[in-house]
């Protein structure tokens, strides 16, 4: 028997995150309880290994490795980067705030690095199978993590509300990979195309259905309108750390799965293109509009997850729509700015747990500005910035999702975006205000202070979305490498099915199909 | 563009930023250096901005002292900011009413330490967008100069202030989001015409000069104006979009105020002037009338409604809206007079409606009201105020030998000539109706003048009130110079600014190639007003500043 050869730095960073994981473990077996410094220290010093180990492999050619299993290429690599920086972020902060709720567990490090891993692997394949496994991976640390608070009702019912949903979402997902595996032998995402291009129709309808099966299923997971309903339940009740992982790194891992499974239908797409298109207004406006009646922070920020899910899709449908002139880099530059903005809001918010209560409502903000001045302005430039409110980074790339949307002729969704932005603004200054208003208010929540790794998390997230902003061209140089597969991808279809008008996508103007072989 | 590095303008733009760093490091209860540290910062960027007048020539409409520093230069995103005639006066009008809305607010006694924070960051959003000539940075302080005054609202407002923050921050955003994605259009368009993808300002209007720009693009240039001129109407404000600005005047603090009634309302203008009139050309010509009759109902109007007001300060936001039409009414009279009147309007009524709102603010520390009906026979008790409150209400009601006439007066004359003679479908009622506005205006001013300091004391509090103190009475006296100055003789003012206003009216009104460029430095305003082109001074056929049938047929043949 044959055992594929395997390029061991392909599978490198993943496996770092897996072993620090399993290393924090026995840490956490070893160590006395009260203290959960080492392990911290541990698991950081694991994810900045392999985010370190990522770091190198930018600008490496794409290359697959484990039989085809994993694939490395541009988008891969950063949004694995992004996801182990994200969960390092969120260790930084998680440490003060476990404490402060009392349920200082050491298996929340591990279960996250885990979780993490999963979204790495779903980012870093195309093989459909693999991804299912990714997935569940995530899906599974995150029902732990999901009920941590084992005290509180919520945070039970929030865990088991995410386990039944997501298994059910998870079950849709396997089903349409069944489908897709029936209509053309494979597991790999080509089998889309295979499956368009045989001669057999109805081979056809069951890629379609197969494929309509994983939107769904992946669909959950970034919380797209309308498979979203858990979304602001699981959120409000998850430990805040908790969420601001899954708001992040999760939703990463989501929308990589997704792109890969929409970019290797690619000749699905004008099945799904305007199935997409509205799911993506959907999204954005239910989102959004939502919010706006929300009392809670968590829930709040909940549904302003929903609707930059919108905005991202926005992204990277007009990638798919035009592959030509579109590359990944404005969505790889909004996830990873969306990110900080999260990550950094949540871990403000963070704050109002104090002796094993934690208040979330907006009131729960109350006079932040007194008790914590820099997480006040730091919340403030979050929330700055997840409007949309230039020079932040999510202004940024907001403008480059516009303008994506706009030169690859979703002018709809454009307009969508810009209407939504408007929308938006109420509820994030609902946050703001809470944050700043003064003694007009009897009501004056108590509030942990702030501890050095919250700090630090405001500081990095503020650093990391102005840098972002003032080295917006290195980023984009980088993040515009990926997706440029699609593109040959693409030109390789349309030479194949010069002939066949409906399964092709609209023809690329100025391109003609010689031209694109020739380069 | 030859990355030329910061300069000059970088570095006064850059002043407030290192001030508002230095202030963080102050502890917040140390109140005294607070201020004296804001006030000394905002004393140097004035000082700076000086030494940036010295430099400035009023000998050319280009821009000056342009400064380029690339940044995403692949989306066209790069730093780009100068100088010309519209803006530098706005720039020194920025400078002044900081410094001098900082000096007031000594007054503040509540969380000091984020307020002048806020003035810091608004007075480097503010001179941003009167400099920079790149879209995307013009948006970005466009922008940002809305949250620390929103900040400013909601925390050191009135009793209103959330609604009147929210109110402001949505409308004004609301309206701005679809100019960016006109922006957004815009550099598509030019990427078409030319093959760079850019929001560089001077490219554009190169294009725009040229012709080339909207040739064959049907509607498009119609739409995209609406998208850009709705955000500045907004911003201005004009009737109907008006109403965010009473509320907002109200509930802010003074130096809010001041700052918002001076400024912020004079970047609507600005854009106008400076982007909507060079971009879109024939839209411009096109829907003159549109815009004159809302600058027109919104002088009438804005007047009407002060004269019922029983709050100060709602009186004077809404002589705001009045005055504010006068200056879109001379900008779109789109001739000479009336668009140097519209210009120069702006920096009066920021000098007027600032000192008002000054005065509004000393007043309202002592009585702690703004309503007619608990004030009257204050002239007794404060005769310094009132002396000072007189001169000020004057100016800005337009009499002459202040500051309020000239400007006025010009935007009226301009705005009749263009009615007269009957260009873009104004009608000859327009001008009749807006010169009511100035009768109006005298109105409800002296009105409010008559109850406020005259008539028996009834509320027994002004009976203890003392009169202005002597640092108070230079802090006006300030604007008492340049109210004066500013009526006596306006061409200190006016002359500065004369050519880009007029390169800005010859690129609404000249045909397409006929058109002056800021990228071309070849064109130059002469000294009577005329376009001329300096390399074919050899032939006077070139000169020109009308367009004769014959250089069109030429153009023609030219293929231009």
């Amino acid at each position: 028997m044959n055992f594929p050869t395997m390029d061991w730095t392909i599978l490198m960073p993943t496996i770092v995150v897996i072993v620090t994981g399993i290393a924090a473990l026995i840490v956490e077996m070893l160590r006395p309880k009260q203290n959960n410094n080492l392990i911290v220290g541990v698991s950081l010093v694991g994810l900045g290994y392999a985010a370190f180990l990522l770091f190198q492999q930018i600008g490496a050619p794409t290359a697959t490795t484990a039989g085809g299993l994993v694939l490395r290429d541009q988008f891969a690599v950063l949004a694995q980067l992004i996801t182990v920086g994200v969960t390092m972020l969120c260790f930084l902060f998680s440490e003060g705030y476990l404490r402060e709720k009392r349920i200082a567990f050491g298996e929340f490090y591990p279960l996250a690095m885990w979780a993490a891993s999963g979204g790495m692997m779903m980012a870093s394949t195309n093989n459909m199978l693999m991804m299912f496994v990714g997935l569940e991976i995530l899906s599974i640390s995150l029902y732990c993590l999901a009920g941590m608070a084992r005290r509180e009702q919520r945070s039970e019912e929030s865990a088991l509300k995410y386990f039944l949903m997501g298994a059910f979402a998870s079950a849709v997902l396997l089903y349409g990979i069944a489908f897709l595996f029936g209509a053309s032998g494979t597991l790999d995402v080509s089998g889309f195309r295979e499956a368009m291009q045989s001669d057999i129709d109805h081979l056809k309808s069951f890629a379609l259905l197969g494929l309509a099966m994983m939107i769904v299923g992946l669909g959950f997971k970034a919380a797209l309108v309308p498979f979203h309903q858990w979304t602001p339940d699981v959120y409000q009740g998850a430990p805040t750390n908790v969420t601001a992982f899954m708001a992040a790194a999760s939703k990463i891992a989501a929308f990589a799965g997704l792109y890969r499974v929409l970019a290797g239908a690619v000749d699905l797409q004008s099945y799904y293109m305007d199935v997409m298109v509205v799911l993506a207004i959907l999204t954005m406006s239910i989102g959004n509009l939502v919010a706006l009646v929300q009392k809670d922070v968590k829930r709040a920020l909940g549904y302003s997850s929903i609707a930059h899910a919108g905005y991202i899709m926005v992204g990277l449908l007009a990638h798919l729509n035009s592959p030509d002139k579109i590359n990944l880099g404005s969505v790889l530059f909004y996830l990873l700015s969306y990110s900080l903005m999260t990550v950094g809001a949540f871990a403000v918010i963070s704050l109002t747990a104090k002796g094993g209560k934690e208040g979330t409502r907006t009131q729960d903000l109350n006079g932040m500005w007194k008790k914590a001045p820099l997480a006040a302005g730091s919340l403030l430039f979050f929330v700055v910035s997840l409007i949309g409110m230039p020079p932040t980074a999510g202004f940024f790339g907001k403008l480059f999702i516009f303008k994506d949307a706009w030169n690859s002729g979703l002018q709809t969704l454009a307009i969508a975006l810009a209407i939504n932005s408007v929308i938006s603004v109420f509820y994030y200054l609902q946050i703001v205000r809470a944050a700043f208003v003064d003694d007009e208010d009897v009501y004056s929540p108590q509030m942990s202070s702030m501890s050095s790794g919250l700090r630090l998390t405001c500081i990095l997230c503020i650093l990391g979305i102005g840098g972002a902003t003032l080295f917006a061209q290195p980023i984009l140089n980088v993040t515009n490498q990926a997706g440029k597969e699609l593109n040959v991808y693409k030109h390789d279809i349309e030479d194949v099915n010069d002939d066949v008008v409906d399964s092709s996508v609209t023809p690329v103007p100025g391109l003609t199909g010689s031209e694109a072989a020739g380069g | 563009m030859e990355p030329t590095g910061f300069g000059m303008i970088s570095a006064i733009l850059a002043l407030p930023i290192i001030g508002a760093l230095l202030l963080l490091f102050l502890p917040p209860d140390n109140s005294k250096g607070i201020k004296w540290l804001t006030t000394i910062v905002t004393g140097v960027t004035f000082v700076a901005s000086l030494a940036l007048l010295k430099q400035f020539s009023s000998d050319t409409f280009h821009f000056q002292m342009v400064e380029f520093v690339p940044w995403m230069s692949s989306l066209g995103i790069d730093y780009k900011v100068g100088i010309d005639g519209i803006s530098i006066w706005l720039f020194m009008l920025t400078t002044l009413l900081t410094f001098l809305s900082s000096i007031f607010s000594f007054y503040v006694g509540k969380r000091e330490k984020p307020y002048f924070l806020m003035i810091l960051l608004l007075e480097t959003a503010m001179l941003g967008v009167f400099t920079s000539l790149n879209l995307i940075v013009f948006y970005s302080f466009f922008e940002v100069s809305l949250i620390p005054m929103a900040i400013m609202i909601y925390i050191w407002g009135g009793k209103n202030r959330n609604y009147a923050a929210v109110k402001f921050f949505i409308y004004t955003f609301a309206a701005s989001i679809f100019m960016l994605l006109g922006m957004i259009v815009m550099a598509k368009q030019h990427q078409q015409v030319t093959g760079v993808f850019t929001f560089d300002l001077i490219a554009w209007q190169s294009a725009v000069a040229s012709g080339s720009f909207w040739q064959n693009t049907g509607n498009l240039q119609m739409i995209l104006f609406w998208s850009f001129a709705l955000a500045f109407i907004v911003k201005c404000p004009m009737f109907p979009f008006h109403t965010w600005l009473p509320d907002a005047h109200t509930e802010a603090p003074t130096a809010g105020s001041i700052i918002l009634a001076g400024v912020l309302l004079k970047m609507g203008t600005y854009g106008l002037l400076r982007f909507c009139l060079p971009l879109f050309p024939e839209a411009v010509q096109a829907n003159t009338n549109i815009i004159m009759i809302l600058a027109v109902i919104g002088i009438v109007y804005g007047a009407i409604v002060a004269a019922m007001q029983d709050d100060v300060k709602k009186l004077v936001a809404y002589s705001s809206v009045a005055h504010m039409g006068f200056v879109v009414y001379g900008i779109f009279s789109l001739n000479h007079v009336g668009i140097m009147g519209g210009a120069y309007q702006q920096l009066n009524h920021g000098i007027s409606t600032g000192a008002l709102f000054l005065l509004i603010g000393l007043l309202y520390e002592r009585t702690h009201t703004r309503a007619f009906s608990d004030m009257g026979g204050l002239k007794k008790q404060m005769p310094n105020f009132a002396a000072l409150f007189l001169i000020v209400m004057l100016s800005s009601v337009g009499l002459p030998g202040l500051n309020g006439f000239p400007g006025e007066f010009m935007a009226m004359l301009g705005g009749f000539a263009s009615a007269f003679n009957g260009s873009f479908g104004l009608g000859l009622w327009l001008p009749f109706i807006a010169g009511t506005g100035v009768i109006f205006a005298a109105v409800y001013l002296l009105w409010m003048f008559q109850k406020v300091f005259y008539g028996p004391v009834t509320n027994p509090m002004i009976g203890r009130l003392k009169d202005l103190k002597k640092w108070e009475i230079a802090l006006v006296g300030v604007f008492l110079i340049f109210v004066f100055w500013g009526g006596l003789y306006p061409n200190t003012f006016l002359k500065p600014m004369e050519k880009s206003v007029n390169a800005v009216r010859q690129m609404t009104l000249n045909p397409a190639g006929r058109r002056p460029a800021w990228d071309d430095q070849s064109y130059e305003i002469d000294e009577a007003g005329d376009l001329v082109q300096q390399e074919r001074l050899v032939s006077p056929a070139n000169f020109y500043s009308v367009t004769t049938q014959d250089d069109l047929m030429r153009m023609d043949q030219e293929g231009l």
